[in-house]
């Protein structure tokens, strides 16, 4: 806490008060609403609802398509989140070795960033495309035959590489930062008590970046549940029918295509509740580390 | 020694293929002629069509009304990037401000307010966020497209900490030579946070103009649409083509990128503090 503060009536609200209108009216308003009528049946067309308990959240979570999607969204999260953080670990430790061509290749691994999911997304609906797709040629030059838009576990396949691809910028400059802040006299002190690289990497460098990458864990988490909603929406190509798509791809179509605003809004309420947990558990590891740093 | 360099000089071109790679096989291919790339596959040499295509797709008047150009999208993917960056940064700044710098008796209750938003990410409430903005009238309007994204709970930690860091010297010194709190911000602690305030506009700009989801349901309008916006537009109009037109869409991909890209270049150093700072 600050010894020296101001003392005011009413300024510290006034400054305060854009972000709480913001927040009231687009945040508290809005996920009010959903809780609410994830209670109700309604009726799209004339505005009008009936209490009806539980009952679309056990709908939803008796609905063999959203056990569908549930399973889809858990193996492509936990997909993304691993090759992701891998290859952006493995290219961080490669690129905080390196001396010559470091600034180059930093830039060139991070430049994905950029990057909408969307845009991603369309890149990779043509790098898989069944005419013009170089990667399809690829696939099918080891007798896979690559249906993305048909098939579902190919679109499943094609999705995840595209999301995990897009996320590796990420891990790769978190990772790099965290490996370039370990002081010198750790590496060295290190280097003089182990020849070999790769178990002085497990057994010193690895373990110092352990906090860091459960950390990173659970932003990718919320990477791959949230932010890809544009990859999937592009690379389902309007027949999300009988392809893969995740829990919050499935709110959004149930809420706008299907009109079924109980469901939906269940729907989201589930995802509350995930985030929450999520968010707790990034706030814990924050905390831990603050603590023993 | 020398033999472990190389290895890692190998782990990074084929990295560097694996990411750039797909970036510059649809640049390449959008210099070509559609019925080309229909015919052959997507292009690895650069094609005779690029000035063609980029024209036609900055400055073709498309879609249903006629009346969206790419450079009309630009703007508005620019309005959108910059509106998000600097909304974000004016109320969390005076946000963190209000928070660091006065007691008074809400103050922890208004912290969790804003931290309570970190558990709402729009894709959760997204249909009654819609609803909300529909009966406010924001459909279709740079406001209702910016306003309701720049309330920012990351954004408030991020100057709140630096606040922190800042000495109470300062305050006390500025307090003697007869600042009030108002001249104490913009002559002290706004300069002060040149840097940060940088960094942070590099990330937001970014995250703000690489935005989807809102922009799709808030904006019907073509005239509203935005360049990511736009890309599930040109993805519906190849779908429902004999030959589709890849080369255009693949030019729309590539003028959706190049901003962020370009500001990420430029800016390097500041946009890796500003990420990694942030989600401290």
């Amino acid at each position: 806490m600050k010894k020296a503060q101001f003392n005011s009536r009413w300024m510290p609200y006034a400054l305060l008060m854009p972000q709480m209108a913001i927040i009231g009216i687009f945040f508290l308003w809005p996920a009010a609403e959903a809780i609410r009528s994830s209670f109700y049946l309604e009726d799209p067309f004339f505005g009008t609802g009936t209490f009806v308990g539980f009952e679309n959240y056990s709908n939803v979570l008796t609905d063999p398509n959203y056990r569908r999607s549930a399973v889809f969204t858990a193996a492509f999260t936990l997909t993304v989140v691993f090759v992701s953080l891998g290859l952006g670990l493995l290219f961080a430790v490669s690129a905080d070795r390196v001396l010559r061509g470091q600034q180059t290749y930093k830039t060139l691994l991070m430049w994905v960033y950029a990057i909408a999911p969307p845009v991603a997304g369309l890149i990779g609906v043509m790098l898989f495309d069944q005419h013009i797709g170089p990667l399809t040629d690829a696939a099918a030059a080891i007798g896979w035959n690559l249906q993305i838009g048909v098939d579902y576990w190919d679109t499943a396949v094609a999705i995840t590489v595209v999301s995990a691809w897009k996320q590796i910028p990420y891990n790769f400059i978190f990772f790099l930062s965290a490996l370039q802040s370990i002081p010198s006299s750790v590496k060295e002190a290190a280097a003089i008590d182990c020849r070999s690289e790769t178990r002085r990497f497990w057994t010193v460098t690895f373990p110092l970046l352990a906090p860091m990458t459960f950390f990173l864990m659970i932003l990718n988490t919320t990477y791959a549940l949230f932010e890809t909603f544009g990859t999937v929406d592009l690379m389902v190509q309007d027949q999300p029918g009988n392809s893969p798509v995740t829990l919050v791809y499935k709110v959004y179509r149930d809420g706008f295509r299907g009109n079924d605003l109980g469901g939906s809004a269940a729907q989201s309420v589930i995802l509350m509740v995930l985030v929450l947990v999520l968010t707790i558990a990034q706030f814990r590891l924050i905390e831990r580390r603050v603590h023993y740093s | 020694m020398t033999r472990v360099r190389l290895t890692d000089h190998l782990v990074l071109i084929l990295g560097v293929l694996l990411m750039m790679g797909p970036l510059v096989v649809a640049f390449l291919t959008s210099t070509h002629d559609h019925v080309e790339i229909h015919r052959e596959g997507m292009q690895f040499t650069l094609g005779a069509e690029f000035a063609e295509t980029y024209a036609t797709v900055l400055t073709r008047e498309g879609g249903f009304t006629g009346e969206i150009t790419g450079l009309l999208m630009t703007q508005n993917s620019l309005i959108l990037g910059i509106g998000f960056a600097v909304g974000k940064i004016v109320i969390s700044m005076l946000a963190a401000y209000a928070i660091v710098y006065y007691r008074f008796p809400l103050g922890t209750f208004f912290f969790w307010v804003i931290f309570s938003t970190l558990l709402l990410p729009l894709e959760v409430r997204i249909l009654p966020s819609y609803e909300v903005a529909q009966q406010l009238g924001l459909l279709n309007s740079y406001t209702g497209l910016i306003v309701p994204l720049i309330a920012s709970a990351t954004g408030t930690f991020f100057f709140r900490q630096f606040f922190k860091s800042v000495p109470d010297e300062l305050l006390e010194a500025a307090r003697i030579d007869g600042a009030g709190p108002v001249r104490f911000f913009f002559e002290i602690l706004v300069p002060l946070s040149r840097t940060m305030i940088a960094a942070i506009f590099i990330i937001m700009f970014v995250v703000g103009w690489n935005q989807y989801l809102w922009p799709t349901i808030m904006t019907t309008e073509e005239q509203y649409f935005t360049l990511v916006r736009g890309i599930k537009n040109v993805m519906q109009q190849m779908i429902g083509a004999d030959i589709p037109f890849y080369n255009e869409a693949l030019a729309m991909a590539v003028l959706a990128m190049l901003p962020p890209a370009v500001v990420i270049l430029v800016f390097q150093r500041m946009f890796i503090k500003g990420l990694v700072e942030q989600e401290k």
